[in-house]
């Protein structure tokens, strides 16, 4: 079954992605790496940040080698995986965590690990723990499309791709065909946590995207640290994702503060 | 169609290969991918190509007989002498082809990667001789280990800024230079240094590497009366001197491939760098290949006393050659490698660089026969790592 058929079928069956989508708010998503700062806090940073109001997490499996990461993020996941974090560990993480938590919950990593794993293997883990989609920066979107999309839509997960101020718009509508969830809209040419706030060229850009009428929202990511330029971010976008803020947060105050991290921003 | 070894039109080289890079650089690398066979044919870029390698780089590079390597090894030994090159190593072939390549897209700032020091010093001096801002980025244990060429890329005028994390080398200082070139995609130009990285850059490395084999064939021709030896051997980290030292007989298989691996302290010590014996099928710097990984996709640290070998895979060409057993694959022990650098210093009045010592260690792994002819690729000279075989040998 294809997922416009599920989709189609009845809202309960909805990809949580999608259900929350259709919410009329601007989203906020937070992005943390799975196993920092400690091996166990993964669970606890999730529930935390779903009680404080957050609408949607992206759970990084850390890599070795994070190539479109900033030193922030990083150094999370050499952190990480110095605790000992494996992708069979996050899986036993998560293995009850539907049983508290409702907001969608995304997947962010870099694709050699899910190919070690196998990537049927890893989607179809993910179906069984709850995991609505994927954000995996190096599978390129005509990889996928040939590849993989079938196996990811047979297990319901939504694959989430970026477009950044270069991407041209025949890409763009290109992405958009694929994609059927959001588009991860990167704010400028960077790795993560490199910028913060925006100026004409990001406005221009973000209002350059909106006149394109895609049949997937836009989730901006990438220099959004505070509340102005959350704020301002989503004045042109579904919602937006704060990633690198977020875990220099859990570095300097660790993990019992985070309602006051997000209270900040919201 | 008849079989072969090359690139295909999607840039795999069977199943190894592709681009597998994040969206923000896909502008930057399908802007290279749409152009650079356009760019390589065009008749103005051949000539100041060509010129520059004749009068600048002092090609052709000689094929030298050795005469008593090959005594000692009962055999018939040429050496492809890239150490003559101007800054004394095949690195340059690449680099200026790249350079001209940059100022053809219209960019103005350029970044790479460099593990020994060669690519650096090899882009910092074409950066040079053009005028275009450079920087080189390299492991902070690389710094440390190859003073020499950090100093010549600073008096080149290169900024050399240090990779500081992970195994703080080669791998490390690749990903630096990715990251650059994520948040400058526009200006800059990646001259990326082996035969490595997302299509196109391992077909466009190994193409302008490739003047080694071409020049291999009418040298041969000349002193020989035939073209092909029996085998050509290299050295292989990245592998942009094997891809070039390979590429005109990848389709000829009356001649063997032979490629050598940097064992380190050992194939099974938990340090090498062997990745056709260590490695499994993967993602690295956006391409395909084989490399040293954990279970779980981790990408690990290897390890050799060469920082030119010093890097967790192999270019997709190489994992092909392995994988289809075109190429027979070697590897040799920071030992054997220092013990046969020495040997060629005392039977041949050349002192190499430690990553072709892995190539010359040859002789200690296959035995040819009195009639074959071996061409070894001298990638590099052994200046730079004075002080290692100092060290080694307390000399």
């Amino acid at each position: 079954m294809t997922l416009k058929q599920v989709q189609g079928d009845d809202n309960k069956n909805m990809n949580r992605i999608n259900q929350k989508l259709q919410e009329n708010k601007k989203l906020l998503s937070i992005y943390f790496t799975a196993g920092y700062p400690n091996i166990d806090d993964t669970v606890r940073v999730i529930k935390d940040l779903e009680k404080s109001g957050v609408d949607m997490i992206e759970i990084g499996l850390p890599f070795s080698d994070p190539l479109a990461d900033g030193p922030t993020i990083q150094a999370s996941s050499t952190a990480a995986l110095k605790n000992g974090m494996t992708t069979e560990t996050l899986f036993k993480q998560l293995k009850d965590i539907r049983q508290t938590v409702t907001i969608p919950l995304i997947i962010m990593g870099y694709f050699n690990p899910v190919l070690q794993y196998g990537v049927e293997d890893f989607c179809k883990k993910c179906q069984d723990i709850g995991i609505d989609g994927l954000i995996l920066p190096d599978l390129p979107a005509d990889v996928y499309d040939e590849a993989y999309k079938a196996t990811f839509e047979k297990y319901g997960l939504i694959n989430v791709f970026l477009i950044t101020p270069q991407t041209s718009n025949e890409r763009i509508r290109y992405i958009d065909s694929i994609s059927n969830g959001f588009i991860y809209m990167v704010s400028s040419a960077s790795t993560t946590g490199a910028k913060s706030g925006f100026g004409n060229t990001q406005t221009d850009y973000f209002e350059r995207i909106n006149s394109m009428n895609l049949k997937n929202p836009q989730i901006v990511g990438f220099g959004i640290s505070n509340n102005d330029t959350f704020t301002q971010a989503t004045q042109y976008a579904k919602g937006a994702i704060i990633g690198s803020a977020f875990i220099k947060h859990l570095t300097h105050n660790g993990i019992t503060t985070i309602d006051k991290f997000v209270r900040s921003i919201l | 169609m008849k079989k072969t070894y090359n690139i295909n039109n999607k840039g795999y080289y069977g199943e190894f290969g592709g681009a597998f890079i994040p969206e923000m650089l896909y502008p930057n690398v399908e802007e290279l991918r749409q152009n650079y066979l356009k760019i390589m044919a065009e008749p103005t870029f051949q000539d100041e190509f060509n010129q520059l390698l004749k009068d600048y780089v002092g090609r052709p590079s000689p094929l030298y007989y050795a005469k008593r390597l090959s005594k000692k090894y009962n055999t018939k030994v040429y050496l492809k002498r890239e150490d003559l090159n101007h800054t004394g190593a095949h690195k340059v072939n690449n680099t200026v082809g790249q350079i001209l390549m940059a100022k053809r897209l219209g960019k103005t700032r350029i970044i790479a990667e460099t593990g020994a020091g060669q690519h650096g010093v090899a882009t910092a001096t074409v950066c040079a001789l053009m005028g275009i801002e450079c920087i080189v980025y390299m492991g902070e244990i690389d710094i440390a280990r190859q003073a020499p060429n950090v100093a010549r890329m600073k008096m080149l005028g290169a900024q050399v800024r240090p990779a500081l994390s992970g195994s703080r080398t080669l791998k490390d200082a690749t990903n630096e230079a990715i990251r650059d070139w994520i948040n400058n995609p526009v200006d800059t130009h990646y001259i990326i240094g082996s035969a490595i990285g997302p299509h196109p850059y391992p077909d466009m490395v190994t193409k302008f590497q490739s003047i080694i084999s071409e020049e291999i064939k009418w040298q041969l021709k000349e002193k020989e009366g035939k073209e092909d030896p029996e085998y050509v051997v290299a050295c292989i980290g990245g592998g942009s001197n094997a891809a070039g030292t390979y590429y005109h007989f990848l389709d000829n298989e009356n001649v063997g491939i032979i490629a050598v691996e940097a064992a380190g302290k050992g194939i099974h010590s938990g340090e090498s760098a062997a990745t056709s014996v260590l490695g499994k099928e993967g993602i690295i710097h956006g391409c395909k290949t084989l490399l040293m990984q954990t279970l779980d996709g981790q990408i690990t640290e290897p390890y050799s006393i060469s920082a030119g070998l010093d890097y967790p895979g192999v270019g997709p060409l190489h994992s092909h050659l392995y994988k289809s057993g075109r190429g027979e694959f070697y590897s040799a022990t920071d030992d054997e490698a220092m013990t046969a650098g020495l040997e060629l210093a005392q039977l041949e009045g050349i002192i190499p660089a430690i990553e072709t010592s892995h190539a010359l260690a040859i002789f200690e792994h296959k035995t040819f026969k009195p009639d074959d002819i071996v061409v070894i690729s001298l990638s590099g000279r052994g200046d730079k790592d004075l002080q290692n075989y100092i060290d080694y040998f307390k000399l």
